[in-house]
């Protein structure tokens, strides 16, 4: 008896169609590449039992089981279940698996729980943003990294969250030893300067990195007691023209980057390609048709940002374009 | 004389000190330390008990208390100067033994080396000190080795408890108008540190060319974190400032410096004595646990371990020190 399996369902429950006939892959998804180690248990039990004992670290931040049957997906679906329940998941029904892929891993770079650059807890916020959207299977990446180095490579997202901190100054505490002037200069992108022995901060060039509070010895420089972030919109990899997510708000707060990547699904439901391929097409080519303007005007429903969180009217993107 | 008090009537206490006094104590600064989401606990003025952290070391010593980061020494127009009015009130500092130890090497530099500075002086004569108890070691200190581990020169020791207030009081006009049972009040001292050291004894002028020096010195990133932590480190520099829409009007500062930051030792013509951090390390240890000693009879470390705890580079003082007395053997 032939193989009777609906593909397009199988991906949708994260397995992949491999190149190899009758055997697919089991893709789990880590939010935040943040996980207890046991799941690690779970995962290697799995690989053995149905798969060819190998497994593919993801770029993602997930595992994908290499050598699986199609006839087991529902015994692995049951198997999945106490890792999917560990990563708090949102899902529907119990034992069926992950259920959407469409929309992919929030990943994260290691954030300040170890990170001594890290401006925020980044493996939380994907988390968080991870609760807010899915399932759901419109072709979103989305990355949160923790401070302008962007080691998760958020640039190269759709929606990109740069970890900010606005540095607080107490000029009674500053010994004008230079450290912060030095370490902003050599590491980043010379903000700083020196005024009668205390330091003058150039708001427009500064870029909320955190190196100079790092490197205070005296603690004249903290962080500001709020977390801040930038966004950066529609970075992306792929054949037509890939490109770096362009900075759409700056000094922005958790709560309104959610709100606008929650609105941004509603606009891509709006306004998506009937013909695209297998319902997905990248976020950055539909607000190349329909217009900057367009987009922003649903982005923004319902967002009030803070008095300090700058928006640039319009984004430009360039990249390299291989469809001209 | 000792005493006991309610948690409530210690709150009573307090707040009746704090109508003559200014109350300072380590208390912890949320989310103030370096990296994000980290704390610190550094000096500032109190109000309760509860404000006070008890159950660890300060990051940053009282120092800034008795000696300000930035002092504006006098005002300057164009044919006068003016000194600031100091302290307006009196001043309760809560400290613990290691500290109250420093507080005598402060006084040594500031009040007898020569002649009386009158900014400290003026602010010193103003302080008392209330002695907060160890329970237990450190991880980092060596009071035992250095023996500061006692104090007896405070002011008052308080201890608070669960439900009580103790005090053992030497300086009885902080008891007036505060009624309280008699009770033997003994202050907790550690009688052993985890980190033990013990001090070189033949240090000289050879000791220069010691190979620890440049070891050391190579690792040292020059922050300065050492010296701005240290209860005794007591160098500053001066910054005159000409005031930026009126520069015949200005002042004149003293500004905390450290041994191991660049400029330092810079002079006129750019010459610097201590140019590599090696000699820098040097001239720090040795000052501490030699030179210093061979002036005042005694050394200047007193072995609190906050040099080693805020170290990013991970350079112990006291591993030195013990290295250093090693290679006598």
């Amino acid at each position: 008896m032939g193989l009777d399996i609906n593909t397009k369902k199988l991906k949708k429950n994260a397995f992949r169609v491999s190149k190899v006939r009758g055997i697919g892959a089991s893709r789990i998804r880590v939010p935040g590449g943040y996980l207890n180690a046991e799941v690690l248990g779970m995962v290697q039990e799995i690989a053995q039992q149905y798969g060819n004992g190998y497994v593919h670290l993801t770029t993602r931040q997930g595992f994908e089981i290499e050598g699986i049957r199609y006839e087991d997906m529902d015994e692995i679906n049951e198997k999945l279940q106490p890792i999917i329940e560990m990563l708090e998941i949102n899902q529907k029904d119990p034992n069926t698996g992950y259920p959407a892929s469409g929309t992919r891993n929030i990943s994260a770079c290691i954030g300040n729980n170890v990170c001594p650059f890290a401006n925020y807890n980044t493996a939380e916020l994907a988390k968080r943003i991870e609760k807010a959207v899915f399932p759901n299977d419109l072709h979103f990446k989305i990355a949160c990294t923790g401070c302008s180095n962007d080691c998760a490579k958020a640039r190269m997202h759709d929606f990109g969250i740069i970890g900010m901190t606005m540095p607080q100054y107490d000029p009674n505490r500053c010994v004008n030893c230079q450290a912060c002037v030095k370490g902003c200069k050599k590491l980043s992108v010379s903000a700083l300067r020196v005024e009668n022995y205390k330091i003058v901060r150039d708001e427009e060039k500064c870029i909320g990195c955190g190196v100079c509070i790092t490197k205070c010895p005296t603690r004249a420089l903290t962080r500001s007691q709020k977390k801040y972030y930038k966004l950066a919109i529609m970075g992306r990899t792929g054949k037509k023209n890939p490109r770096l997510g362009q900075d759409f708000l700056v000094w922005a707060d958790a709560d309104n980057i959610i709100k606008i990547i929650l609105n941004t699904y509603r606009f891509v439901e709006k306004y998506i390609s009937p013909d695209a391929p297998a319902g997905k097409e990248h976020i950055g080519y539909i607000i190349d048709r329909v217009g900057f303007e367009e987009y922003k005007r649903w982005a923004l429903e319902g967002v009030e940002l803070m008095p300090e969180t700058i928006m640039k009217e319009c984004v430009y993107w360039d990249g390299i374009h291989f469809d001209r | 004389m000792g005493y006991q008090l309610s948690r409530t009537e210690g709150e009573q206490m307090l707040a009746k000190w704090q109508t003559r006094y200014e109350v300072f104590a380590p208390k912890l600064m949320r989310g103030e330390g370096c990296f994000s989401d980290t704390d610190i606990v550094r000096y500032g003025k109190i109000s309760s008990f509860d404000e006070i952290v008890w159950d660890k070391k300060s990051d940053y010593s009282f120092k800034e208390t008795l000696l300000a980061i930035n002092e504006t020494l006098f005002y300057f127009t164009e044919d006068q100067t003016t000194v600031p009015a100091g302290p307006k009130k009196d001043i309760l500092i809560f400290l613990r033994a290691c500290d109250l130890h420093a507080v005598k090497r402060l006084d040594e530099i500031y009040l007898k080396n020569g002649f009386e500075d009158f900014y400290y002086a003026r602010v010193r004569e103003r302080a008392k000190f209330i002695l907060m108890g160890c329970e237990s070691a450190c991880a980092s200190g060596f009071c035992v080795s250095m023996g500061t581990n006692r104090a007896e020169n405070y002011d008052a020791y308080v201890k608070v408890t669960e439900d009580a207030v103790l005090l053992d009081v030497k300086c009885e006009a902080l008891m007036e108008g505060v009624e309280a049972a008699a009770c033997e009040v003994t202050p907790d001292y550690v009688t052993e540190n985890k980190e033990k050291v013990t001090l070189p004894k033949k240090l000289s002028n050879e000791s220069f060319t010691k190979e620890i020096w440049k070891e050391y010195g190579d690792r040292c990133i020059a922050c300065g974190r050492c010296n701005f932590v240290c209860p005794t480190c007591t160098c500053f520099t001066m910054q005159d400032i000409f005031y930026k829409d009126n520069p015949k009007v200005g002042e004149r500062r003293r500004v905390w410096a450290s041994c191991q930051v660049d400029g330092y030792t810079s002079i006129a013509g750019g010459h610097e004595f201590r140019k590599s951090q090696g000699d820098r390390m040097r001239f720090k240890v040795m000052h501490k646990i030699y030179d210093y000693e061979k002036r005042f009879g005694y050394p200047m470390c007193v072995g609190c371990g906050r040099c080693d705890d805020v170290c990013p580079e991970y350079i112990s003082y006291s591993n030195l020190i013990n290295r250093l007395a090693k290679e006598e053997n």
